[in-house]
C-alpha cells in the first residue's frame, strides 16, 4: 500500500461492501416499516369492521293504539301502562295467533327489553297525534338485531341457536311486512351502559373519561411544570436534587396498577373522597403521568440554549423573568409533546381506575366531578368481558369510539404545539 | 474626557470551584474609550469580563474576591442588586443570541422588563433609536415584525447590539463579538464600536490583534491568570514592556 494507486483499490474493494451494507440496512428498515404498516391496518380493520355495525340497530314498527287512553294521556297524574300498550300493539304485529304461556315469552322476547320505555318516549313527543295511532320505531332485542346484521348463522340446527324457528319466522314475517329498518343508534352517544346492549350507551363513559382527564391535567400540568422548573433553573446541584431525579425517574417506571393502590389508600380510605368519581380517577392518573411530565418538561428546558438564559439576564432580566419570558415559552413545544404522550397514557388507562371503583356499573351520564363514573377503557372491559354478542360489537365500536376522541385530542394538542413553536423561527 | 475611571478593579481574584482562574487583576476602565482585553485562550479575559456585570454568579461555583467599583459604587456590595447592576453594564455575546422574537421585541424587551417606557410610542422611540444606534434602522425598518433569527449573523450580532443600547447602559462589555463574523459583518460591527464609543464605556475581548489596534485606545494584555500589562493600544503594539506581551502580540503564542 505505499503508492496511491494500491489504496485507490483497496478503497473501492471496500466501498461496494460498504454500499452493500447501506443498501441492506435500508432494507431492513422498509421492512420494519412495512410490517408495522400491516399491524396497524390488521388492527384497525379487525376493530373497525365488527365494530361500524355496532352504531346501527335494527327498529321495529308499531303502531300505539292511543285512543283508548286518550284521556289518561292528558291527565298528568294518570298513570298509564306503557308496558301492557306495548305489549298489545306487538301481539298485533304477530302473524300467527297463540296463546300459551311459553310462545308469548318467545315472541316477546324479540322486542328489546326496554321497548316500554322508548315507546312512552314517542308518545309523549307526538302529543299532536293523542286519540290516533301513533307510529313508534322501538329497537329489537339484541339476539334479533345481531341475527338480521347476520351475525347470528340461522342454518345451524335450532338447539345450538339462540333463537328458534318460531322466532325466526316472527322476524321474517315483519321483514315482509316492512316493519323493521336499520338505523343510527343514537343512544351509543347519548345514554350511559345499560344491561342490555341495544340499549347501552358510551356517553357516560365518555364524559366519566373527560372529566377524569380534565382533573388529572388541572392537577398534573401545573405541579409537573413548576416541578421541572424548579429542578432545571433553580434547585441547582445537591444531593437533594439528585435524589429526587433518581426518584422521579423510578416513579416513571412503577407499574400501572400500583398507583390504583396508592390512590385507593390514600384517596378513597385517608380522604376519604366518593369511590367510583372521575375525581378520584383524575386524581390517581395525575400521579401516574407526572413523573413521565416532568421529565419530558425537564428535557424541553434543558434544550434551551444557555445563551437564551445569558442573553435575558445581560439586559437585566431577573431570574425569575428569564424563566417566566424566556426558558419557559422556548420549552413549550417539548413540554407540550410530553403532555400529548401523557393525554394518551391517562386516557387509554385502565388498570389503576379498577383499584378506584370506577369498574362499577354506571347507568346514568356523570354531571360532576363526584359522580359515579367509568371511562372508556374500563366500559370497553366491561363490555368485552360481557357474553352478549351485542357487547362484543360495542366493544369494537367502542374502541373506534375512543381512537377517534384520542386523534381528535391529540391532534388539538399538536396544534398547541406548533402554535407554540412558530413564535420560535 | 472625564477623569474618574468608570471602572475601577483592584486585586480581583476569581475562582471556578477551587480553580484560581484571575490573579489579583487591577485595572481602570475609563469612560467613552474602547478597552481591548487580549491574551491567549484560557488567559481570564472573559472571566474578567463576566465579573465586571456579575455573569459569573450564573456560573455554579464560581466566586469573586477583591474589589469592583462602578462609578464609586462597589458591584459586589450584598446590597448591590445584579438585576439593576446588568441593567447599567450591558453585555453582548461572541454568538449573536437574539432571541426567537420579532426584531421590534428584541429590542424592546429590555426597556418593558425595567418599565422604561409609558407608553407605546415612547417604547417605539427607543427601540428606533437603539436600531439607528447600531446602525440596523435602515435594514429592518420595514420589517420590524419578522423574527430576530432570520436575519444575518452580522445583522443579528447588531440587533443584539441595539437590544443592550435600548436601556441605556452605562458600560457596553463585549465578548469576542466578531468571532462569528465574516470580514464585512466585523467591519460593519467595528464602524458601530467607533461610534458607540462616544457614548459608553466600551470592553471588548477580542482574539484578533488587528482588531484590537483598529477599534481600542487602551489594551490590557492577560496570561494565565494574570493582568500583565495595560496601556495605551499604541504602546502596547509598538513598545511592550513585558517580554510575554512582546511574544504574544508578535505572535509567537496563541
Amino acid at each position: 500500500m505505499s503508492n496511491a494507486a494500491d489504496i485507490t483499490t483497496v478503497i473501492e474493494a471496500g466501498l461496494k461492501r460498504r454500499y452493500r451494507a447501506e443498501r441492506r440496512f435500508k432494507a431492513y428498515g422498509i421492512a420494519a416499516l412495512g410490517f408495522a404498516g400491516l399491524m396497524l391496518v390488521i388492527l384497525l380493520v379487525t376493530i373497525i369492521r365488527p365494530g361500524l355495525s355496532g352504531f346501527v340497530r335494527h327498529e321495529l314498527k308499531l303502531e300505539i293504539d292511543t285512543a283508548s287512553i286518550a284521556q289518561a294521556l292528558a291527565d298528568p297524574q294518570a298513570t298509564i301502562d306503557y308496558y301492557r300498550l306495548t305489549q298489545a300493539a306487538l301481539k298485533a304485529t304477530a302473524q300467527d295467533d297463540f296463546t300459551d304461556k311459553a310462545t308469548r315469552h318467545q315472541f316477546f322476547a324479540l322486542m328489546g327489553t326496554f321497548a316500554a320505555f322508548y315507546v312512552k318516549e314517542q308518545v309523549q313527543q307526538n302529543k299532536a297525534h293523542w286519540g290516533k295511532a301513533i307510529t313508534v320505531w322501538v329497537p329489537l332485542a339484541d339476539n334479533a338485531d345481531q341475527l338480521l346484521k347476520g351475525r347470528m348463522d340461522r342454518d345451524l340446527p335450532e338447539a345450538q341457536r339462540a333463537m328458534n324457528d318460531r322466532q325466526l319466522g316472527w322476524l321474517d314475517g315483519w321483514e315482509k311486512q316492512g316493519r323493521i329498518r336499520s338505523s343510527f343508534n343514537d343512544d351509543f352517544f347519548t345514554r350511559g351502559d345499560s344491561r342490555a346492549p341495544e340499549a347501552a350507551g358510551f356517553l357516560g363513559s365518555i364524559v366519566g373519561s373527560l372529566i377524569s382527564l380534565l382533573v388529572c391535567m388541572l392537577v398534573a400540568a401545573p405541579i409537573a411544570i413548576m416541578a421541572a422548573i424548579t429542578l432545571e433553573e433553580f434547585a441547582g446541584k445537591s444531593r437533594v436534587a439528585e435524589a429526587l431525579e433518581v426518584v422521579i425517574n423510578n416513579l416513571a417506571a412503577v407499574p400501572s396498577i400500583i398507583y390504583g393502590l396508592l390512590g385507593l389508600s390514600v384517596y378513597l380510605q385517608w380522604f376519604g373522597m366518593p369511590r367510583s368519581s372521575p375525581l378520584v380517577g383524575g386524581l390517581t392518573l395525575a400521579m401516574l403521568i407526572m413523573p413521565v411530565m416532568i421529565i419530558a418538561s425537564r428535557a424541553a428546558i434543558r434544550a434551551v440554549p444557555p445563551s437564551m438564559r445569558l442573553a435575558a439576564a445581560g439586559v437585566g432580566a431577573s431570574p425569575l423573568q428569564v424563566v417566566r419570558h424566556h426558558v419557559l415559552p422556548y420549552a413549550m413545544p417539548g413540554i407540550l409533546t410530553g403532555t400529548i404522550l401523557s393525554i394518551s397514557r391517562a386516557l387509554g388507562e385502565s388498570a389503576p381506575l379498577l383499584m378506584i371503583g370506577m369498574v362499577a356499573f354506571v347507568a346514568d351520564v356523570p354531571r360532576g366531578v363526584t359522580d359515579p363514573a367509568t371511562t372508556m377503557p374500563v366500559q370497553i372491559y366491561l363490555w368485552a368481558s360481557s357474553p352478549e354478542l351485542g357487547f362484543i360489537e360495542k366493544t369494537s365500536s367502542a374502541i373506534i369510539v375512543l381512537l377517534v376522541i384520542l386523534l381528535i385530542l391529540n391532534l388539538g394538542a399538536s396544534r398547541l404545539r406548533n402554535k407554540a413553536q412558530q413564535t420560535w423561527s | 474626557m472625564s477623569t474618574n475611571p468608570s471602572i475601577i478593579a483592584r486585586d480581583v481574584d476569581v475562582f471556578y470551584g477551587t480553580k484560581q482562574a484571575l490573579f489579583g487583576v487591577n485595572i481602570d476602565i475609563m469612560p467613552k474609550t474602547v478597552t481591548a482585553f487580549i491574551g491567549p485562550s484560557g488567559c481570564g479575559k472573559s472571566t474578567f469580563l463576566r465579573a465586571i456585570n456579575r455573569m459569573n454568579d450564573l456560573i455554579p461555583g464560581c466566586r469573586f474576591q477583591g474589589s469592583l467599583t462602578l462609578e464609586g459604587q462597589d458591584i459586589y456590595a450584598p446590597n448591590f442588586d445584579a438585576v439593576l447592576l446588568r441593567a447599567r453594564v450591558g453585555m453582548v455575546f461572541q454568538k449573536p443570541n437574539p432571541f426567537p422574537k420579532s426584531i421590534y421585541e428584541n429590542v424592546a424587551y429590555g426597556p418593558r422588563i425595567h418599565g422604561l417606557a409609558k407608553t407605546k410610542a415612547e417604547l417605539d422611540g427607543l427601540v428606533e433609536q437603539a436600531l439607528r444606534g447600531a446602525a440596523l434602522w435602515d435594514e429592518v425598518k420595514d420589517r420590524l415584525d419578522s423574527a430576530g433569527t432570520g436575519l444575518s449573523g452580522g445583522q443579528q450580532q447588531r440587533l443584539c447590539i441595539a437590544r443592550t443600547m435600548a436601556i441605556s447602559p452605562e458600560v457596553i462589555l463585549m465578548d469576542e463579538p466578531c468571532s462569528a463574523l465574516d470580514p464585512i459583518a466585523t467591519g460593519k460591527v467595528e464602524d458601530l464600536i467607533s461610534e458607540l464609543k462616544q457614548r459608553y464605556a466600551l470592553i471588548i475581548v477580542t482574539h484578533s490583534m488587528a482588531q484590537a489596534r483598529r477599534v481600542a485606545s487602551t489594551t490590557a494584555f492577560f496570561h494565565l491568570g494574570k493582568l500583565v500589562e495595560t496601556g495605551s493600544t499604541e504602546q502596547i503594539f509598538e513598545a511592550p514592556v513585558h517580554a510575554q506581551t512582546r511574544d504574544y502580540i508578535t505572535g509567537r503564542y496563541g
